[in-house]
């Protein structure tokens, strides 16, 4: 007998799912709503697994919903379009990032900021304005509003399309946002995954001085030879830091562990700027004297807009910025989980979802 | 033989210095250098008592060097110029603030920003020329004149002194922000010597001001006397419920350890938090509220010359001083006691010409 999620929508719908919080994901149909006519329809084809996909599965931030289909970095071909569509048509390349949908009425809309809006809807595991809850990317399908498609230019790859939708924004929203993409200034990447790496990426093509700075040695080589950064420090150092300190005019912090937040402070030049774009779960030390001592400032960011979406998108065609990816067929998509919680992934898994995920008989 | 703090330098001086963490000050004997082509000597008419005095005095920081004669909010009259002094002449009314001396080289100087000098020297308690600097709790001062501020000649000098630091640690912050725009809507936590002349800034800029406290009772006279526009009681859930995201910019002067939770709440999308009152212990900061609204906290550190020159005139222009209690040297200690519990509206000025017999 077909499940409500089969029956809920006229489209069925294929992918994988995590039922529970052990976060395993497995096959799972479902169904997608028809195309209505400000709606464009695409087959799947790359998803780039997001660390937020693995935090979800097994429900880290109390806020799932099972069945869960993650995926916010979706690519593929549309395969229709609704009758007032008017800036897509079949065939085009496209792509899908962390939301579907918003109020369209708010302040925060009317300044293309739909990503602070406060009716904002995921693109997963959140409940649609029709009650039904949304299905992400590890799936064949997909139907949305088409003021929350991407373009992706011919000069992107849709694989490689896929991690900008919500790695690439994450980290070029705020480096346009905060003044941290002027050539020549110095800038700190921590953490080297998913955000970092892009973040690397895009502020050498801002122009930028970069070091990056992590716990592992063993990422030095591949940091400043393939990724291109300019130098390496690893935080235990104390040498190493002591060295560079008040040298950095912003920095990017990545990272989602606990970890202080003093010694990223010292090393911010006065008036510099540390901007987290990871999300510590429990709250971290600030001591008022880094920051009035020099006049620094600590901030967040969450995702990008659509239109600066687009243009980032954009931007990384024009200027050759392409994630570093690791293609997997969608039944490794558990092993992958497990490679991710462990970090062993240069830098982002994506799902190969046209050849892979076939419809189970 | 044991240095005395009387011949040390030719000048004899006296003022009243803190000698261990009791933090009690008594009367103490010391010497100023003699007034330099550059310097400019002022004798000491009032000087205004900040909280920071009572940090240093009882080494709550932990880098005081006893014995310690604070004061950084220093009003005065010159008595003496040196050769290569242009801007000032006997019998003007001058200021002196939180700092003496610079490295005059370094970009923070160059661009204005002596504040951030890595080589600043502090009005007291900083080393200085194999001494240390002594602050406006004193009969008269010798300065550099780059750090000598001309004093509005509309302002009462009592009541002004407060603005050399309270005035220019919210000032400087105010305009480096962004929180000047009229209509917007400014958050002031802590109603004490900065926050309450945040207040009268805010309204000078054209802002909406809401005060943050933990005291009701201060909300009459934040509304009526002050001018402010509302008063939420931050202990108040139901309240400070009702003003989440509608503020668009909070200046946090309280000293006291806080969580800065709650004040994050207030702030709408892209809001600022600027911290310039300095808790013994370090914040928590919650990250994802900045994550997911793009806020921002920051701090800032009293001012630049130019900068609290500018706020001076600001000063002089819109007729704002600070609401103080003026006393007299030898109440100081009790005037301590009382800050120690934020029993004065809302900063304690010392009437030191008053106190000390002249020069």
């Amino acid at each position: 007998m077909a499940s409500q999620p089969e029956e809920e929508h006229p489209k069925k719908a294929f992918g994988w799912a995590a039922r529970d919080t052990s976060g395993v994901l497995s096959p799972f149909k479902f169904s997608r709503r028809e195309t209505g006519e400000k709606d464009v329809a695409f087959k799947v084809l790359y998803c780039g697994i997001c660390h937020s996909d693995l935090h979800m599965v097994k429900n880290e931030w109390g806020n799932s919903i099972y069945p869960l289909v993650p995926g916010h970095e979706v690519a593929g071909e549309v395969t229709e379009v609704g009758s007032k569509v008017t800036k897509f048509k079949v065939g085009d390349r496209v792509g899908v990032g962390c939301m579907v949908n918003s109020c369209k009425s708010c302040q925060s809309c009317s300044d293309d900021l739909e990503n602070y809006c406060p009716k904002i809807i995921l693109t997963y595991s959140v409940k649609n304005v029709d009650g039904t809850i949304t299905y992400g990317g590890y799936s064949d399908s997909m139907v949305c509003d088409e003021n929350f498609v991407i373009r992706i230019p011919d000069a992107l790859s849709l694989e490689a399309a896929a991690p900008l939708l919500c790695a690439g924004i994450t980290v070029y929203s705020p480096l346009k946002y905060f003044g941290l993409d002027k050539p020549g200034l110095h800038l700190g990447v921590v953490g080297l995954g998913g955000l970092g790496h892009m973040a690397v990426k895009f502020a050498k093509a801002f122009g930028a001085n970069v070091t990056v700075i992590s716990t592992s040695p063993n990422k030095k080589k591949e940091a400043l030879e393939h990724l291109g950064a300019d130098s390496f420090v690893v935080s235990r150092e104390q040498d190493q830091m002591q060295a560079l300190m008040g040298t950095f005019d912003g920095i990017i912090d990545s990272v989602s562990a606990q970890h202080s937040l003093v010694p990223l402070l010292a090393l911010v030049k006065n008036h510099g700027k540390l901007v987290m774009v990871g999300a510590p779960e429990k709250p971290l030390e600030v001591p008022a004297f880094s920051i009035i001592g020099g006049r620094k400032t600590v901030s967040g960011s969450m995702i990008g807009g659509i239109k600066e979406t687009q243009e980032m998108i954009d931007f990384a065609a024009k200027h050759g910025v392409k994630p570093d990816i690791e293609i997997i067929a969608v039944d490794y998509v558990n092993t992958a989980m497990e490679r991710l919680l462990k970090a062993d992934v240069k830098y982002r898994f994506v799902i190969d979802i046209g050849n892979t995920l076939k419809a189970s008989s | 033989m044991a240095k005395s703090y009387e011949t040390e330098l030719p000048l004899k001086a006296c003022g009243w210095a803190g000698t261990d963490t009791s933090g009690t000050l008594s009367p103490f004997n010391f010497s100023r250098r003699e007034n330099g082509d550059d310097d400019v000597t002022l004798k000491i008419l009032f000087c205004g008592v900040c909280h920071s005095d009572l940090h240093t005095l009882k080494n709550d920081w932990g880098f005081t060097t006893y014995p310690v004669v604070p004061g950084h909010e220093i009003v005065g009259e010159v008595t003496k110029i040196g050769n290569n002094v242009k801007n000032f002449k006997v019998g003007d009314k001058v200021g002196v603030g939180v700092m003496v001396e610079s490295c005059q080289t370094c970009e923070n100087c160059q661009q204005d920003l002596e504040n951030y000098c890595p080589k600043l020297v502090f009005t007291y308690n900083s080393p200085y020329n194999g001494t240390r600097t002594y602050g406006g709790y004193s009969d008269f001062v010798v300065v550099h004149q780059r750090y000598v501020l001309q004093f509005p000649a509309n302002l009462p000098l009592d009541a002004g002194a407060p603005l050399l630091c309270a005035g220019i640690t919210v000032y400087s912050p105010m305009k480096y922000y962004g929180m000047t725009e009229p209509g917007k809507h400014l958050g002031v936590a802590g109603l004490g010597g900065l926050g309450h002349v945040a207040i009268k800034f805010g309204k000078a800029f054209g802002l909406k001001v809401t005060v943050i406290s933990t005291s009701p009772n201060k909300k009459s006279e934040a509304i009526d006397k002050l001018g402010a526009d509302s008063f939420i009681v931050s202990n108040d859930p139901e309240q400070m419920k009702a003003a989440t995201g509608t503020i668009d910019y909070i200046i946090d002067t309280i000293s006291a350890d806080h969580s800065v939770l709650p004040l994050l709440g207030l702030l709408k999308l892209n809001g600022k938090l600027v911290t310039v009152g300095l808790p013994s212990k370090p914040l928590e900061l919650p990250v994802f509220p900045l994550v997911a609204g793009r806020k921002l906290i920051g701090g800032s550190n009293f001012g630049g010359i130019k900068e609290t020159q500018e706020m001076l005139d600001f000063c002089g222009k819109h007729n704002i001083t600070a609401d103080i209690e003026l006393i007299k040297m030898d109440q100081i200690n009790t005037a301590m006691e009382r800050l120690s519990k934020a029993d004065v509206k809302y900063r304690f000025v010392i009437d030191v010409a008053n106190s000390f017999s002249s020069l």
